[in-house]
This record gives structure tokens, C-alpha cells and sequence, in this order.
């Protein structure tokens, strides 16, 4: 090939590395239907496992009766807590430090909660066993409601009694799980005496649920020949689920491999270790044979990790003419049964201590309160950093319920009171160091963009014609400027059950210039084989189409801590970034003794190395690759490849500016949204197209959150949202046309500057949406509505001001 | 979300599937398009040892447009309701309404017949085939009957229909010329049932009102549609809201349903009567 006539733009084009809208390599798979799912895994002598789950929400077991289930042709086993207790097994350690029944161990404590588990030759006979299995229950008072839950004499976890010490310390009650601090409360609460302004309100951020297009499953077979388990299964973070299960398995971890294969999204639903799992693994020990799980949609939205629920108590102060002074958030965090929260283990309400945003609030104080209740456990980041979207829509809430008190128009309240650009690495109240951010720009870019003004006059007009009843639809606007903290994170207070938060990517160059890499993150549908190539195509030379990307399979990639919270690009895409970077450096070694001068005397120039003032004279790197394995170079060991274990100095900190102008009927509760308009920035775009792609999927995720998906229980403790008919999902249908736009801080610490980008848009998503109801409400007299912001609760807030005649 | 065993039976005719009804009794079931009751069996609501496919009997299929009648085969599919070029132009509520049931993969399987007979409170069909006052015909052992639409209805899921009898097809006189027709609903989503629906027919000094998942029937009223008929909307809107009966769920309370369908049923006569000549 003979490139020697192409500009450094040409070449640097022909690799698709960085900033190139490189098509997704995935894709060709996914779209022809050849992705290879943990239900495609099909192993010789597969059995099949499928739960018994209680009805009841809280219930003593008094009795499981397996005869009938047992006398059914093709029934293999059914277990229960008392088979697994031999082994240990019928508890297991959640990620909070909290302990989680496997099976219930003589009571249930949400509905949905697995009973038994019958294991069988065929899924269908595993079904009808399961019908088959009697269980005598005895029901309990039931509590939905947390602040009950802390009031009341129920205890919920009789296994916890007399503990008044938890694993994030001191308990107060028997149904409550920790308090966390943050910040300064007495010199909090002296500001809020003093201030002009004070603006209080609960902003509750309900319950819902991740609900990834394939549900969570796995295949376990234990070969009992070489005492070595395989573990396939849904899991965003493979090598940790390998350690989890040698800690509590006995297994020795070296027999242990973990194989996460392609995965139909995650969002935060597959970080957790689940009932399905231990005990198909125990299944699969007793029998000696492979055996599969995976749930259907409604096990799913019922007993699988949940999302939010957090009731965020708020105080904000301002001086009269809006200057922000302090802030001051109680939490009560509804955990259910068990606390299963996947937060870094020192980080009980994750990092809800970046609710204070995109300001500059000089004294702040956060508690949260973690509470047990009758429902499902989880609480996981649902396209989110940990507790970061309940963090961002309780501040963007409240500066509109600011602006309200202030009588100022919220989108001059949040300029005035933005960090500057040159306050960065800005020092939080809470604790956090910002590492870049320039908001001015972004927010004037972003009102720019949609006419802020002309809006403002355009909705004005709209009010004064629905006084005048020309029209019954009001118009929103809902603005956000949102400051995300994720790439989770620097070991030195980043772990996850004592394993610290970093990751990892090695690179292999084969001689004929194409690679391998492989790193310790998996993807679930966010393309890391395409990016992840491209980063390191920049940084090393070789096309990205030339290197394959290989993640998720624990005896080949090295140890990494996987992918949720916007961690991998941040994390991970800094290891790839640092292993290129070593094998250019002894690159540059080979290339220098292939042209006969000193290591110094060679400069890096897109694809090679050239000789410093002689560009003429150069080797490419796929030139330098084949002399790595062919030629005896003094001093330097054969081979081309680098392996780095990436410790982030810090986290990083995406923000963005996103606005929403929704359309509302008062007489029905239907909502249309006009426009959407969401600037971004991650820092250096590594992917634009795939970015694109992350904005459109994540705020779509944030238009359901926030106009009408929920997890919603009765009295009793029922689910009322357990299938696709009640929990929205949007379709083509609803889902509106976004715009997108973009300005880049890269991040000082970040090898690349990057700074992650797939959960952004729902943070900033979720309140731009709300703030658009909240906003057309907002002349007639409507503060606060909590989601979701279906029809009939956008048509109370109607009711209630009167708007019905 | 996996159903109970059975036995499948696809019969060639009318008079094999209503043997196998007679011979299993309530143990068996006919099923159309499935979009009804695979869900319900799925979920285990509903088990039946025997379930009769109906796709193979072609008396169920057709769509026949006469000067003053239509007739619908009980296995006409809602895609087919809403492509046949001749119904759309005879009666085009029914395409208007069939396009905003459920999404088009839905369409494509689930049948006019299953919809009316299943007796769900949630599906639009029975609402709308009681505005048109259609007749359904059914076959059983004894023979064959028709029982008008406005009386078809009893409670949710059940209906004048036996245990053993099949709906074969529906008979919908042709409104005269002048009458204007319009389907609205209000629905959460793709794919939802109606939070409230309205079917009207107004024209030549006649009219029509039926409503639609605001009882455990479909609600067609003589009094609603006497007041339309007169011109009175006020007193048709106040004669429905009267006989309805919402019940509160996930779509929201009672007072919310009530508000909606009176909206729904305004803006439906609102259109109805723009295109009434």
C-alpha cells in the first residue's frame, strides 16, 4: 500500500480513530438477529430452572409442600432456603452490605420474592411444576410507605433485630438502614435563618425500573471432571460477579469463568447479583448439569433491581435579588426488603452529594435516611451515575421553585448563579472537585439555539389566549442545566466490596499491523467495540477497522469492574488510551533502530514514526508491528502489546444544557413535546454518531421516566405496573424528535479528555421534561407535582388550579 | 409466561369446531387472532385443556359490501378492516376506529370477531359495533341465531353468547348518506386500551352514542343519542356521563375518567357533525 501521496488529514481520516462517526461494527450482527443472548446459549443436558415467588408482600412461610411439584415427569429438583442452608447459601451479601435472602428463610418480605426453585428437563415443565408447588403463607401487616415504615412497630427484618449498628452505622429504628451525612449542617441551617429567601419543598423522585429490552439470566455448568464452573450470564460486571461468587461459593476464583455475552441492555439492572444466579449455580452442582434461568418481564419489573424512590426533603436560600447561599436536602430513601443498593460501597446514597449542580453554593448540607419497606430491593443507577439523576432533578427543582419565590425567570436565575468558568477544579460544598466546565457558554449557546426569547412571548401570548378561551393548551418550557459526576472511580474511595474502581485494557498488535484489545468493562448495546478501537487507533496508528475489541469473558480479559455509571469511556477508555500509549513508546524504540537513529530523533506523525526534519524517512506502524515479531532488536524484548490497569485521578464531571417545549391540554392530560433540544458536554467526542445515539436513546429513557413510567404498588404491597401495558416504554409513537448540539471541556485529568456521555441525557432529561409541566403550570400557580407526569396527574394539577370551569 | 398445556384443534368448518366445543364443554375455547386470550393464558388466568383454532374455516373470512348491508367474516383481521377500500367508503368509522387500536403487528393478527365476543370492557370493537347497531350471528348445536350488538353485552367477559357457540359474523346496516361519523380516543400509549372512547353517528335528524371502557360493557345510550338526535349535545353528553360506570385504575381515578369522557365524546360529535351533511 502505498499511502506516501496522502496529507496527514488523509491518513489520519483512513484510520476512523477519534471524532470519526465510524458506523457501528455491532451492528452487523444485531441488525441480521446473529447476536449470541444468554438464552441463545444452549449446552448438552441443559436443565431449565424457574422460581415459585410469593403473592404476598409480607408474609411468614410457614410451610412449602414440593410433592406435587417433585411428581412431575421431568421434574429434576426443587430447592428451597433449607436445601441451600447446608451449604450457606440461602443468604447472600448485597453490594450495600446489607444481607439478602436467596430463598425465603421463613418469611418474604416483597411480592415477587423467590419462594423455591424448581429445576427442570424443559422450561415448560419447570413452569407447570412451579404451579404445583404449595406454599402456606401467613400474612403480615404491610408497609409501602417509608415514612410509616419508620413509624411503625412492624419490624420487617427479624434477622437484623437488636442490631442497632448497620453497615453504614448507627440504626435508629428497626426498619430504618443508615443515615449519611454530608456537609455542614449547622453552618447550613444559620444561613437558612438568615437568608432573604428561603424556598422549601419535597421533591419525590418515584420508583421505576430499569426494564432492559432482555431481561437479566444465566447458564451454569459445573464440570464436575474438572471442578470448574462457567458462569454466562447478564451481568454488566463480569469479573466482580466471578469474585462474589468465589467469595460466597467456596469455589476457588482460579475455576471459576464468568462470561458475559452479548447483553440487550443493562441500565444499571444487571450490576447486581441476583436469587437466579445462586441458585442456578447450586442447581447446577447438585445435578452436574448445565442449567439455565432467565426471567420473564414480569419477574423482571417485580423483583429485579428498581430505580429512585427517593423523597428529597428541600431547602434552598437565595439573597433577594438571587444569589444562592445555601442548600439543604433530608432524604428518605425507600431501599425495600433488603438494601441492595449497587453504589461504591462507601456511598450509601451514591453520589447524591452532587446536588448542588451546576452552581456555585457556597455551604450545603445532604442527609439521607435508607428505610426498609414491603417492596422490591435494588435501587440501582438506572442510565445514571449512582443516585446522580435523583441528585440532579432535586436541584433542578429547585431553582425553578426558587424562581418561583423570587418571581425571576429561571433560566437568569441559574446563569447568575453558575460556576464560572475560571473557578474550575472547582471545590463542591459536598465534597466533589469539578474538573472542567465552562456552563455560561453552554447555557447562552443553548437559549440561543431555541430562541429562549421568542418562546417566552410565544407562551405569553398562549396564556393570554387560553384566559381569553381561544385555546385549552398551555405551553412549557422546561429548562435544565445539569453537572454529572461519574467515571466511577479512583480506588482511593472507589470500591465495590473492598475491590477498588478501576479498569483495564490490554492490546495485542499482531505482526501484520491488526490487533486485539481486550478490557475488563462490557458493552450492552453502548458500542465499545466501535469507540474503543477508535480511541486507541488514534493513539497507536493502525485502523480501527484493523482491531478487534474482545470484553466480558473473565479467563481472557483482564480484571476490570465493568460498565454502568458512565464509567467505562472515563475509565476504561483511559486504560486503552494508556496502553496504546506504552506500545507506541517502545514503537518508537523499534522504529528508531529500524532507521538508525536515536530514540529521540523520531517524531510521531499520525500513522508513524519519522525521522525529526527528514519526513521522508519514516516506518509506519504496521511496519514497525511485523519488525516486532521478526527481528532481533538489542535491547527490547520481541512482541508488541501493553496491558494498563487505569487508577482515575478523579472522576469527571459531563454537564449539559437541555430545554423542552411541551404542549399540555388541561381538559385531558395530554402532553406533546414541540421540541427538544439537548447540548452536551462529554469533553472530547470520541464517536459523534454514537453520542447522538446515546442522547436520543437516554432522553427517551427520561421522557418515559418523567411523563409516566413507574413502578407502582397498592396497599397490600401488589405491583400494579408489572407488565409493558401499565409500565411505559415508549414507541416510535411518542417518542418525540430531538435536537442535538455540543460544546467540549475536555477533562485535565482524562489521558483523552473524555468524560462519558450514555447517561447524561437521562440525567438532564428527566427534569427539562418535569420543569416543562411544571412550567406551563406555573402562571396560574402550580409549585410542585411529583411524577410521573401521566395523563391524569397532569390533569389534577388542572383540577386543582381551578382550570375546569 | 408460559401457559398451561392443551390440545390444539384446527377444524375445517363450523360444524367441526362446535363438535369439539360440545364434546369438551368449558374445557375448551375458540381462539381468532389470540391477542386476547394468549395473554391471559400466558399469565395463567386462563387454562383450558382444549383450544380451537378457527383460521382454517373460511365461512369466518370476508368482508361484503351491499347497497344497505356490510357483513364481516368473525376471522376478518383489523389490517384488513382498515385496507379494504370498499368498507372504508361504506362505513368509515370502522377504519377510522380499527386504525387506532394497538399497533400495526397487533392488527395484523388480532380479528373483528375475537374483539366483540371476548367481552372485554377494554376492546373498541363492541363500543363501535353497538353505535352502528350491528347484528351478530352466531352458530351452535341448536342452530343459528343473531342477537343485536346493544344486547350482546352482559358483564365483563360475559356475553349472550353459549359456552358452545361460535360468532361467525357480523351483519352492520349502512348508514344513509349525510351522516357523519367519528371515532376519538384517549389512550396512554401505543398499544393501550382507551382511558375513554367515544363512537358517534349523527346525521338526517338520527344519531348514535357509544362509549368505551368506562363500564364493564360497552355503553351505548338511547337517551345520549335521543338528545344528539335533537340536537341537545349538552343533554347527550349529561345522558352519558349518567350511564357510564368507570372504575378506578392505572389510567387514573373515577373523576378523571368522567372528565375525559366527556371530552372524548364532545370531540366526537364535534367531528361527527362537521361531517354530517
Amino acid at each position: 500500500m502505498n499511502d506516501q501521496t496522502l496529507t496527514p488529514e488523509e491518513r489520519a481520516a483512513n484510520l476512523k480513530g477519534m471524532g470519526s462517526s465510524r458506523k457501528r461494527v455491532e451492528d452487523v450482527r444485531f441488525t441480521q438477529g446473529k447476536g449470541n443472548y444468554v438464552d441463545d446459549i444452549k449446552l448438552d443436558g441443559m436443565l431449565f430452572g424457574a422460581f415459585v415467588r410469593s403473592p404476598y408482600a409480607h408474609a411468614r412461610v410457614v410451610n412449602v409442600n414440593k410433592d406435587a411439584a417433585l411428581a412431575v415427569p421431568g421434574v429434576v429438583a426443587v430447592l428451597t432456603a433449607e436445601d441451600l442452608s447446608p451449604l450457606g447459601l440461602h443468604w447472600m451479601p448485597t453490594l450495600a452490605g446489607d444481607k439478602q435472602m436467596v430463598l425465603a428463610d421463613g418469611k418474604v418480605l416483597f411480592q415477587g420474592q423467590e419462594v423455591a426453585y424448581v429445576v427442570a428437563e424443559d422450561r415448560y415443565i419447570a413452569a407447570d411444576a412451579a404451579e404445583l408447588v404449595e406454599v402456606d403463607y401467613e400474612e403480615l401487616p404491610v408497609l409501602t410507605d417509608p415514612f410509616e415504615a419508620l413509624k411503625s412497630d412492624v419490624v420487617l427484618r427479624e434477622d437484623l433485630e437488636g442490631q442497632t449498628e448497620g453497615a453504614h452505622g448507627p440504626r435508629k429504628h428497626h426498619n430504618h438502614i443508615f443515615t449519611w451525612e454530608q456537609g455542614d449542617k449547622d453552618a447550613t441551617e444559620a444561613i437558612l435563618a438568615e437568608a432573604d429567601v428561603v424556598a422549601e419543598e419535597m421533591i419525590y423522585y418515584h420508583r421505576t425500573h430499569p426494564c432492559p429490552l432482555e431481561t437479566c439470566g444465566c447458564v451454569a455448568s459445573m464440570d464436575k471432571v474438572t471442578g470448574k464452573l462457567t458462569l454466562h450470564g447478564t451481568f454488566q460486571a463480569p469479573h466482580a460477579i466471578r469474585t462474589v461468587v468465589s467469595l460466597i461459593s467456596g469455589i476457588a476464583e482460579h475455576n471459576i469463568r464468568v462470561i458475559s455475552p452479548d447483553i440487550g441492555g443493562g441500565f444499571g439492572n444487571k450490576v447486581g447479583a441476583y436469587a437466579g444466579y445462586v441458585c442456578s449455580v447450586v442447581a447446577s452442582i447438585v445435578t452436574g448439569r448445565p442449567v439455565k434461568w432467565v426471567e420473564n418481564r414480569m419477574e423482571n419489573l417485580m423483583s429485579t433491581a428498581f430505580a429512585r424512590d427517593y423523597w428529597m426533603q428541600g431547602k434552598i436560600a437565595a439573597t433577594k435579588d438571587g444569589k444562592i447561599t445555601g442548600l439543604w436536602c433530608h432524604t428518605t430513601a425507600d431501599h425495600g426488603g433488603f438494601d441492595a443498593c449497587a453504589d461504591p460501597t462507601k456511598f450509601p446514597a451514591g453520589f447524591m452529594n452532587i446536588c448542588t449542580g451546576s452552581y456555585d453554593i457556597p455551604t450545603a448540607y445532604l442527609a439521607v435516611d435508607g428505610v426498609y419497606t414491603n417492596k422490591a430491593p435494588g435501587g440501582v443507577a438506572y442510565r445514571c451515575s449512582f443516585r446522580v439523576t435523583e441528585a440532579a432533578y432535586f436541584i433542578e427543582r429547585m431553582i425553578e421553585v426558587l424562581a418561583i419565590k423570587l418571581n425571576m425567570d429561571a433560566a437568569e436565575l441559574r446563569r447568575i448563579n453558575f460556576i464560572k468558568a475560571d473557578q474550575f477544579p472547582y471545590q463542591s460544598a459536598l465534597g466533589w472537585e469539578y474538573d472542567s466546565g465552562d456552563y455560561h457558554t453552554a447555557w447562552d449557546k443553548a437559549l440561543k439555539a431555541v430562541d429562549y426569547e421568542g418562546l417566552r412571548a410565544e407562551q405569553a401570548q398562549q396564556i393570554e389566549d387560553f384566559k381569553a378561551g381561544k385555546t385549552r393548551k398551555l405551553l412549557g418550557i422546561g429548562l435544565t442545566h445539569f453537572t454529572e459526576i461519574v467515571g466511577a472511580g479512583p480506588v482511593k474511595n472507589c470500591d465495590i466490596l473492598g475491590l477498588g474502581m478501576f479498569d483495564s485494557c490490554e492490546i495485542r498488535i499482531h505482526p501484520t499491523g491488526s490487533a486485539i484489545a481486550r478490557l475488563g468493562t462490557i458493552s450492552q448495546g453502548q458500542g465499545h467495540a466501535t469507540t474503543f478501537a477508535q480511541i486507541i487507533a488514534s493513539e497507536i496508528g493502525l485502523p480501527a477497522d484493523d482491531i478487534t475489541l474482545e470484553e466480558g469473558d473473565t479467563d481472557t480479559a483482564p480484571y476490570g469492574l465493568g460498565t454502568y455509571g458512565s464509567r467505562s469511556t472515563p475509565v476504561a477508555g483511559a486504560a486503552t488510551a494508556m496502553a496504546a500509549r506504552k506500545i507506541r513508546a517502545k514503537a518508537q524504540m523499534i522504529a528508531a533502530y529500524l532507521l538508525e537513529v536515536h530514540d529521540d530523533d523520531v517524531e510521531w506523525d499520525v500513522d508513524r514514526f519519522a525521522v525529526k526534519g527528514a519526513p521522508e524517512r519514516f516506518k509506519t506502524m504496521k511496519e514497525i508491528a511485523f519488525a516486532a515479531y521478526n527481528q532481533a532488536i538489542p535491547g527490547l524484548e520481541p512482541g508488541l502489546e501493553a496491558v494498563s490497569y487505569y487508577d482515575p485521578p478523579n472522576m469527571t464531571y459531563p454537564f449539559g444544557a437541555y430545554i423542552c417545549v411541551m404542549e399540555i391540554d388541561v381538559d385531558t392530560g395530554e402532553w406533546d413535546v414541540r421540541k427538544f433540544y439537548a447540548l452536551d458536554d462529554c469533553g472530547t467526542r470520541i464517536n459523534p454518531m454514537i453520542i447522538e445515539g446515546q442522547v436520543h436513546g437516554g432522553v427517551t429513557e427520561a421522557l418515559a421516566i418523567a411523563m409516566g413510567q413507574e413502578i407502582a404498588y397498592d396497599e397490600m404491597g401488589n405491583v400494579k405496573t408489572a407488565t409493558l401495558m401499565d409500565f411505559f416504554i415508549p414507541t416510535a409513537w411518542e417518542t418525540p424528535n430531538y435536537t442535538t448540539d455540543h460544546t467540549v471541556t475536555p477533562s485535565p485529568h482524562h489521558p483523552i479528555g473524555a468524560k462519558g456521555v450514555g447517561e447524561s441525557p437521562n440525567v438532564g432529561g428527566v427534569p427539562a421534561f418535569s420543569n416543562a409541566v411544571h412550567d406551563a403550570f406555573r402562571p396560574f400557580g402550580l409549585v410542585q407535582s411529583h411524577m410521573p407526569h401521566d395523563h391524569w396527574r397532569i390533569w389534577r394539577i388542572a383540577n386543582g388550579l381551578g382550570m375546569h370551569g | 409466561m408460559i401457559p398451561a398445556g392443551f390440545e390444539y384443534h384446527r377444524p375445517g368448518d363450523i360444524a367441526s369446531a362446535i363438535g369439539i366445543l360440545q364434546q369438551h364443554g368449558d374445557e375448551a375455547r375458540v381462539i381468532a387472532g389470540g391477542h386476547s386470550l394468549i395473554p391471559m393464558m400466558k399469565l395463567r388466568m386462563a387454562e383450558m385443556g382444549h383450544l380451537v383454532d378457527l383460521q382454517a374455516i373460511d365461512e369466518l373470512k370476508g368482508i361484503e359490501v351491499g347497497a344497505d348491508t356490510v357483513s364481516l367474516g368473525a376471522m376478518v383481521t383489523q389490517h384488513e378492516l382498515i385496507t379494504h377500500d370498499g368498507l372504508a367508503s361504506a362505513i368509515p368509522l370502522i377504519r377510522e376506529a380499527a386504525l387506532q387500536i394497538a399497533d400495526p403487528q397487533v392488527r395484523y393478527m388480532g380479528t373483528v370477531g375475537g374483539n366483540v365476543a371476548n367481552g372485554d370492557p377494554g376492546n373498541d370493537m363492541p363500543g363501535l359495533m353497538q353505535c352502528l347497531n350491528a347484528t351478530f350471528d352466531l352458530s351452535g348445536p341448536d342452530g343459528n341465531r343473531s342477537v343485536a350488538a346493544r344486547d350482546f353485552y352482559e358483564a365483563a367477559y360475559f356475553t349472550a353468547r353459549d359456552d358452545e357457540e361460535i360468532l361467525t359474523r357480523i351483519s352492520i346496516p349502512v348508514p344513509g348518506a349525510g351522516v357523519g361519523q367519528a371515532y376519538e380516543k384517549q389512550k396512554r400509549k401505543i398499544g393501550d386500551y382507551a382511558t375513554a372512547a367515544a363512537a358517534v353517528m349523527v346525521g338526517n335528524g338520527q344519531a348514535s352514542v357509544a362509549m368505551t371502557n368506562l363500564a364493564d360493557t360497552p355503553i351505548w345510550s338511547d337517551a345520549a343519542s335521543a338528545a344528539l338526535a335533537a340536537g341537545n349535545v349538552d343533554a347527550c353528553v349529561a345522558a352519558m356521563l349518567d350511564a357510564i360506570d368507570p372504575v378506578e385504575d392505572n389510567r387514573g381515578p373515577v373523576e378523571f375518567k368522567k372528565h375525559v369522557a366527556a371530552v372524548m365524546l364532545r370531540r366526537a360529535i364535534a367531528r361527527a357533525q362537521s361531517r354530517a351533511s
